[in-house]
C-alpha cells in the first residue's frame, strides 16, 4: 500500500502509460506512413469509434463499481434493431430515439436490481441480459433491415468542418458529449463519488452510510443508456439494424475501459483512460489497414496482448 | 444432492414432453445402415461439443474459476487440424493433426493455469485474455480462411457413427473418464476443498496451485475435443465462428446443473442435464418453427430463473415469507 | 466520576442468539456523556455483538436500547448515525482510492449548482481535522497515509457530524506507541467535549490509561461494570479469563504434571515476524504439553503461525529434530511431523461444504497428493476410529461438516491432524465456544496424546485450562515472550505475569 502509493501520480500511472503508448502508436504510424499524421486521420478515429467511446464511457461505471455488463454489444445490436424497425413502420424520429433510449435503461435497470437485490453476480446476470437482447433483435427479424428515413441518413451523412478541413460527424460530436457529462457525473456528483466508494470497498461505504444499493443498480441503468445512444450511433453509422451487428463489442469495450487503465476489480480509473483505450484501439485498426499486408486478425491478437500488459501492470500495482 | 438435480430433471422432462406433443416422433428411433437416427440422437449428438466443454468447466468453476477462453480455444483447435490434414486424406496426417491440436490446447490451458494460478489474477479477466488473443490466433493459423478438409479418419471425429454417432460416444467416454478419475483419484475431493475454503485448504497441506492448474488444462483439452468434432462435422475450420458463445452455453449448463459459480461442490450428472437441456431447448425452438435465433431469449430466461432458484437471497425472501404467514 | 448526569445510551436486558450460539444474554450496559467507557473480554466474550446491537448492525432477539431516555431501535447503521452513534472500526472502514476530504465528508458534503463545492468541502474537512489536530491535506489521497493516520481520518468522518457517541472498536491494534498516544490525545478533548467513548482494546495498559468506566462481559453474559480506578489487574484479568467455576475437575486427577525430560523436538532460535511476534526462543519436547498463556492480541496466534510456517518469519531458526528446518508454507511443516489446527474453525479450519470423511482424510490425502488415493477401505477405517475415539456426533461420515455443533466440528479438525499422526499438535483454542462435555473431552485428548509421545503447543485465552493441562507455561505479553513457568504454577501467579504487575525480565531477548 505504502511504497508505491506515497507518491502521488501512482494512480495516474495507468492512464499516462495509455496515453504515452497512443502517442508511441500514432507517432510509429506517423513515422512510416504518408498521410497518417493528418488531422482527418485523428479526426476518423473518432468516427469510426464514436459509438465504442460511449459504451466505454458507460462501462466505466459499471467496472469502476466493481462489476462488469457484457450486455452492452446486444443492446447496441437491440437498439439499431428497434431504431430500424421503428422508422420502417413510420415512427417520427424523436420517438423511436426515446424509445430506444427507454429499452436500453429499462433493460440496465433490470439487471442492476436482480444482481442487487438477488445477489447473482454481475457476470452471469449480463450474460442472460446479453441472450435476451439478441434473442429479442431476432424476435423483431432475423434479417437485416436497412434504414431509409431521409431525416436519419442526413444526420448520419452531415459532415461538420472544421479548421483545418477536417470534418467530423455528429456521432462524434454526441460521443464527446457524453464523456463530458461521464466526466461530471463521476468527479462533481455525490453519485459519482459514491460509484468509487463502492468499488474501492463496498463494505466500508454501506458502514459510511453512503447509498450503496441506489448507486449499484444505477451503473447498470447508466450502462444501459449509454449502449442505447451507443446503438442510436451505430444505427447511423451503419444505417441498418441486424441481430447481428455489434458481435463481440462488450470485449472491445471491456479491453478499452481496462487498456485505459481502470482496475478490473474496481475503485480505480478514469472515463478518458477509456476513451483513449478506444483510441489506441483504433489506431492499431488504423496502422493494420494502413500497413496492408497484416492481416485483421493481428489486431485481435495486439489487444489480447495488450490486455495482458496492463493486467499484469494492475496485478502488480494492486499487490505492491 | 438428489434435491439439485430434481429442478433441471424435471426442466428436461417437460422439454422432451413438449417436443413430443409437437412432433411425435420425437422419441422413436430407427436403425439405417446399422446407424443410429432419431430425435433424441439428434439431440445428443448436437450437444456432444457444449457437454465436453461444460465438463471442463464444471471442475474450473469448482475451483471458484471461469474460463472464457473455451470458445477461442476450441476454434484454434480445429484451424490447427485442419490445417495440418490440408489435403491429405491419409488417417495418419489426421491423428498427428489432431494429436498436435490437443497439445497445443493443453500449452493454452497452462498458460490459463500460468496466469490464474502463478499470477493470482482474476479468473475472469485472465481467461478473457485467451478469448480475445484465440480467435485472432486461430485466424492466424489459417490465414483467414475457411479452411475445408476432405479427410475420412478426420470426418469420423464429429461426423462419424458407430451405431451411434461418434461425438456422442467421444462425448460420454470423456464424461465417463472424469467421473471415474475424479472419483477413484483424490482429485475431486481436492477441487472441492479448494473450491469451498482455499485458506483451509492450504492450511491442511493441499496443493492448490497444481491443481487449479490442472483444472485448467483440462480445460482448454476437452475444448480442443469440442473444437475438433465441431470442425470434423463441417469438414472445415472457421477461425470466426466455431465455438462462438460456446463458453456461454457451457457455463450455463454447468449453472443450470446446479454447480454455484462460488466454487465448491460440483456435480457432473447436473452439467450433463444442463448440457441437455440447453441442446434440446434449442432444438425445441427448432421444431416448434419459431426462428432458431430466438433460442437466445429462452436461453436468457433459463438463466435467470435458474439462478433465482438458487441464489442465497431469493431463497431467503420466499422462506422468509413462508415463516412470516403463520407468525 | 460523579453519576449526576443521566446516561446517553441505556441497554437493558439484551439478548441476541445467532444459530447454535447465545451471543449475549441479558446484558444491560450504561454509557455516560464525557467519559470513555472500556468493553472488556475475550474472544467470543461478546464484545463486538453488543457494539453491533448499538449500532443498528444487530436487531436484539429481546432487551431495549435508549438513546437519551428515548427507546431507540436501528435498523441500519446509518440509522445509528443519524441519531449520533459513529462506529470507528478496527480496520479502517474507508475508501481508499478517494480523497481525505471526500472520505469525512462523503454522504453529507457541500453542494454548489448540483455538484459537489469541493473547494468548500475540502475547508470543511480541514476544519474538522483541525478540531482533533490533524494537519493533512484534506485533498491528498486517502491510501496515500498510513494506517494510523487513516484510523484519525475515520474519527475524524465520524466527529463530522452531531456526534454523542463515539465507539472506537479495537482502533489501537495496528498503531505504535506515538500513534495510540496521539489517538489518546484526540479522544480525551472529545471526552472534554461532552461525547461519550465506547473504547474496546485488549491491551490492559491502554485500558488504564484512557478508560473512566469499564464493562466486564465473558461467554455473553454481563460480568460487572466497574470504575477503572476501582479495580485492580488481577482482578479483571481475573473477571475476564480466570476461574471458571464448577467444571473440569476431573481433568485434573488425569493430568499429572511432570517435568518432561528427553530430547527436544521443536526448537525455536529467535524465530519472529515483524508487527507478529518478537523474536522467541522455545523449545518443545516429545509428550510434552506447553500451553500459551496470554490475552488476546498477545501474539498466541501469531507464535502458533510461524512454527507452522503458515506465516513466513523474518527472523530466527526452526530446528526440528537438532536440525534447522526452512519452512516455505504449512507443506512443509507437516512433512516435518508438525500440525496446526486453527483457532478460525471456520474460515482457516473446516471445509464445510465438505463431509466429515472428506474433511478428516483431507490433509493425509494432500500429504500423498491427488494420484494417489486412500484406499477405500484404509479411509473407512480411519473414519470409524476417529469417529469413535473422539466420539462425534452424528456418526455419520457422510454429514456435511457444516450441519455439525461447533464442538463436534473441533472434533473433527482435530481427528484430521490425528490422521496424519503428527509429533508436534498445535492446537490454537480449540475449546472456543463449545460445550463443556467436549471441552472435558479434548482436554482429556490432549493428556493422552501426550503420554503417547506427542507433543503438544496448547493455547488458549482460558488461564485455568492452560494451567490444568500444560506442564510448562509460556507467558506472553504486547507481542512477546514474556515468561516460561513449570506446570505447578498456579493461575494467580500467571495472572499476576499478564497483568504486568511484577512481570519478570525476559530471560532471553533475542533482536
Amino acid at each position: 500500500m505504502t511504497a508505491l502509493s506515497q507518491r502521488v501520480p501512482s494512480r495516474f500511472l495507468p492512464v499516462i502509460a495509455t496515453v504515452v503508448l497512443f502517442v508511441l502508436a500514432f507517432g510509429a504510424g506517423s513515422a512510416r506512413y504518408d498521410g497518417f499524421a493528418s488531422g482527418q486521420v485523428i479526426a476518423n478515429l473518432f468516427i469510426d469509434n464514436a459509438f465504442l467511446i460511449v459504451l466505454a464511457a458507460g462501462m466505466t461505471f459499471v467496472i469502476l463499481s466493481g462489476g462488469i455488463d457484457l450486455s452492452v454489444g446486444s443492446v447496441v445490436a437491440l437498439s439499431t434493431m428497434v431504431t430500424a424497425a421503428g422508422l420502417r413502420a413510420g415512427w417520427p424520429v424523436p420517438l423511436v430515439v426515446l424509445a430506444v433510449l427507454l429499452i436500453g435503461s429499462t433493460l440496465g435497470l433490470l439487471m442492476g436490481i436482480v444482481i442487487h437485490k438477488f445477489d447473482i453476480q454481475p457476470f452471469i446476470v449480463t450474460l442472460a441480459g446479453m441472450f435476451l437482447a439478441r434473442g429479442l433483435c431476432f424476435l423483431i427479424s432475423v434479417e437485416s433491415v436497412s434504414i431509409k428515413n431521409s431525416t436519419f441518413r442526413d444526420v448520419a451523412t452531415a459532415a461538420i468542418e472544421l479548421p483545418g478541413g477536417v470534418t467530423i460527424t455528429y456521432n462524434v460530436v454526441i460521443a464527446l458529449v457524453v464523456v463530458a457529462v461521464a466526466v461530471y457525473v463521476l468527479h462533481r456528483t455525490r453519485f459519482g463519488r459514491t460509484v468509487y466508494a463502492v468499488g474501492g470497498n463496498e463494505s466500508s461505504a454501506l458502514l459510511m452510510g453512503l447509498p450503496t444499493a441506489r448507486t449499484k443498480v444505477g451503473v447498470y441503468v447508466i450502462s444501459g443508456f449509454c449502449s442505447a445512444l451507443a446503438g442510436l450511433l451505430f444505427s447511423l453509422y451503419m444505417l441498418s439494424g441486424y441481430g447481428l451487428h455489434a458481435v463481440g463489442m462488450e470485449l472491445d469495450a471491456i479491453a478499452a475501459v481496462v487498456i485505459g487503465g481502470t482496475l478490473l476489480a474496481g475503485g480505480v480509473g478514469y472515463v478518458l483512460g477509456g476513451v483513449v483505450g478506444v483510441l489506441v484501439l483504433g489506431t492499431i485498426q488504423t496502422l493494420i489497414s494502413f500497413q496492408g499486408t497484416l492481416s485483421s486478425w493481428w489486431t485481435k491478437i495486439v489487444i489480447g496482448v495488450l490486455l495482458l500488459v496492463f493486467i499484469a501492470v494492475q496485478r502488480t500495482m494492486v499487490r505492491r | 444432492m438428489k434435491n439439485r438435480l430434481l429442478w433441471p430433471l424435471l426442466a428436461l422432462v417437460a422439454l422432451l414432453l413438449l417436443n413430443l406433443v409437437v412432433t411425435p416422433s420425437f422419441f422413436s428411433l430407427r436403425v439405417q445402415d446399422g446407424h443410429l437416427y432419431g430425435g433424441l440422437v439428434d439431440v445428443l449428438k448436437n450437444g456432444a461439443p457444449t457437454l465436453l466443454i461444460a465438463l471442463g468447466m464444471t471442475l474450473v468453476i469448482a475451483t471458484r474459476g471461469i474460463d472464457l477462453s473455451v470458445g477461442a480455444v476450441a476454434a484454434i483447435a480445429g484451424a490447427v487440424a485442419c490445417v495440418h490434414i490440408g489435403t491429405s486424406d491419409s488417417a495418419g496426417t489426421a491423428i498427428v493433426g489432431m494429436v498436435l491440436a490437443l497439445a497445443l490446447c493443453a500449452l493454452l490451458g497452462l498458460w490459463n493455469g500460468f496466469l490464474v494460478a502463478g499470477l493470482g489474477i482474476q479468473p475472469i479477466i485472465a481467461t478473457l485474455v485467451l478469448m480475445t488473443a484465440g480467435r485472432g490466433v486461430a485466424m492466424l493459423v489459417t490465414e483467414g480462411q475457411i479452411v475445408t478438409v476432405n479427410n475420412t479418419a478426420y470426418k469420423q471425429v464429429g461426423a462419424g457413427f458407430v451405431v451411434l454417432p461418434t461425438a456422442i460416444l467421444i462425448a460420454l467416454l470423456v464424461l465417463g473418464v472424469v467421473a471415474f478419475v475424479t472419483r477413484r483419484t483424490a482429485l475431486g475431493m481436492l477441487i472441492e476443498a479448494v473450491g469451498v475454503n482455499p485458506e483451509a485448504s492450504r492450511l491442511a497441506g493441499v496443493r492448490s496451485r497444481t491443481i487449479i492448474w490442472t483444472v485448467y488444462v483440462f480445460a482448454a483439452v476437452c475444448a480442443g475435443i469440442a473444437g475438433l468434432m465441431i470442425s470434423s462435422n463441417v469438414s472445415a475450420a472457421d477461425a470466426n465462428n466455431a465455438g462462438l458463445w460456446i463458453e456461454m452455453d457451457a457455463i450455463l449448463a454447468v449453472v443450470i446443473g446446479g454447480t454455484s459459480l462460488a466454487g465448491g461442490r460440483y456435480s457432473l450428472t447436473g452439467t450433463l442435464l444442463g448440457a441437455l437441456i440447453i441442446q434440446t431447448l434449442t432444438t425445441t425452438v427448432y421444431t416448434i418453427g419459431v426462428a432458431p435465433e430466438v433460442t437466445l431469449v429462452f436461453k436468457a430466461v433459463v438463466v435467470i430463473a435458474v439462478c433465482l432458484v438458487q441464489a442465497p437471497k431469493a431463497r431467503a425472501a420466499l422462506s422468509f415469507r413462508k415463516v412470516a404467514v403463520p407468525s | 466520576m460523579t453519576e449526576s448526569p443521566p446516561p446517553v445510551v441505556e441497554m437493558r436486558g439484551i439478548s441476541l442468539a445467532f444459530p447454535g450460539v447465545k451471543a449475549l444474554q441479558d446484558v444491560d450496559f450504561r454509557l455516560f456523556p464525557g467519559e470513555v467507557h472500556a468493553l472488556m473480554g475475550e474472544n467470543g466474550a461478546g464484545k463486538s455483538t453488543l457494539i453491533k446491537t448499538l449500532t443498528g448492525v444487530h436487531r436484539p432477539d429481546s432487551g431495549q436500547v435508549s438513546l437519551a431516555g428515548e427507546d431507540v431501535a436501528f435498523s441500519s447503521p446509518g440509522e445509528a448515525q443519524q441519531a449520533g452513534i459513529s462506529t470507528v472500526y478496527q480496520e479502517v472502514n474507508l475508501c481508499a482510492n478517494l480523497s481525505v476530504a471526500e472520505n469525512i465528508l462523503l454522504g453529507r458534503e457541500p453542494r454548489k449548482l448540483g455538484g459537489i463545492d469541493f473547494p468548500a468541502m475540502r475547508t470543511r474537512a480541514a476544519e474538522v481535522l483541525a478540531r482533533i489536530g490533524v494537519h493533512i491535506d484534506p485533498g491528498s489521497s486517502l491510501g496515500e497515509h498510513p494506517i494510523a493516520v487513516q484510523q484519525l481520518v475515520a474519527i475524524a468522518r465520524a466527529i463530522a457530524v452531531d456526534c454523542r457517541v463515539l465507539v472506537l472498536d479495537e482502533p489501537t491494534s495496528s498503531l505504535d506507541a506515538g500513534e495510540v498516544a496521539e489517538l489518546f490525545r484526540i479522544m480525551r478533548v472529545l471526552r472534554d467535549e461532552g461525547v461519550a467513548i465506547l473504547f474496546v482494546s485488549h491491551f490492559l495498559d491502554q485500558v488504564y490509561e484512557i478508560s473512566d468506566r469499564m464493562t466486564v462481559l465473558r461467554n455473553g453474559a454481563l460480568v460487572g461494570e466497574h470504575l477503572t480506578a476501582d479495580v485492580d489487574r488481577r482482578t479483571l484479568i481475573a473477571q475476564m479469563i480466570g476461574r471458571d467455576l464448577g467444571a473440569l475437575e476431573a481433568i485434573e486427577d488425569a493430568a499429572e504434571k511432570h517435568q518432561v525430560e528427553g530430547p527436544v523436538l521443536v526448537r525455536a532460535e529467535g524465530l519472529g515476524k515483524r508487527g507478529a511476534i518478537e523474536p522467541f526462543d522455545l523449545d518443545i519436547r516429545s509428550g510434552e504439553v506447553v500451553g500459551l498463556a496470554g490475552l488476546l492480541g498477545s501474539g498466541r496466534t501469531e507464535l502458533a503461525r510461524l512454527l507452522f510456517g503458515a506465516d513466513r518469519a523474518d527472523s530466527g531458526t526452526l530446528l526440528v529434530d537438532g536440525k534447522p528446518v526452512k519452512l516455505r508454507g504449512p507443506r512443509s511443516a507437516i512433512a516435518a511431523g508438525i500440525a496446526f489446527s486453527s483457532e478460525d474453525r471456520k474460515g482457516e479450519g473446516l471445509v464445510a461444504d465438505l463431509s466429515i470423511r472428506d474433511n478428516l482424510v483431507l490433509a493425509m490425502q494432500a500429504a500423498r497428493g491427488w494420484t494417489r488415493p486412500l484406499p477405500r477401505r484404509t479411509k473407512d477405517q480411519l473414519v470409524e476410529k476417529y469417529l469413535k475415539a473422539l466420539d462425534i456426533r452424528p456418526a455419520n461420515p457422510d454429514a456435511l461438516v457444516r450441519t455439525l455443533s461447533g464442538g463436534n466440528q473441533q472434533k473433527v479438525l482435530l481427528a484430521r491432524w490425528l490422521v496424519t499422526e503428527p509429533r508436534l499438535l498445535i492446537l490454537d483454542e480449540p475449546t472456543r465456544g463449545i460445550d463443556i462435555g467436549a471441552k472435558a473431552q479434548i482436554q482429556q485428548l490432549v493428556t493422552t496424546l501426550a503420554a503417547e509421545g506427542t507433543a503438544v503447543l496448547f493455547i488458549s485465552a482460558e488461564l485455568e485450562e492452560v494451567v490444568r493441562i500444560a506442564d510448562r507455561i509460556v507467558v506472553l505479553r504486547d507481542r512477546r515472550k514474556i515468561a516460561e513457568l513449570d506446570g505447578s504454577t498456579g493461575v494467580d501467579e500467571v495472572v499476576e505475569l499478564i497483568a504486568g504487575g511484577a512481570a519478570p525480565e525476559p530471560e532471553k531477548v533475542v533482536s
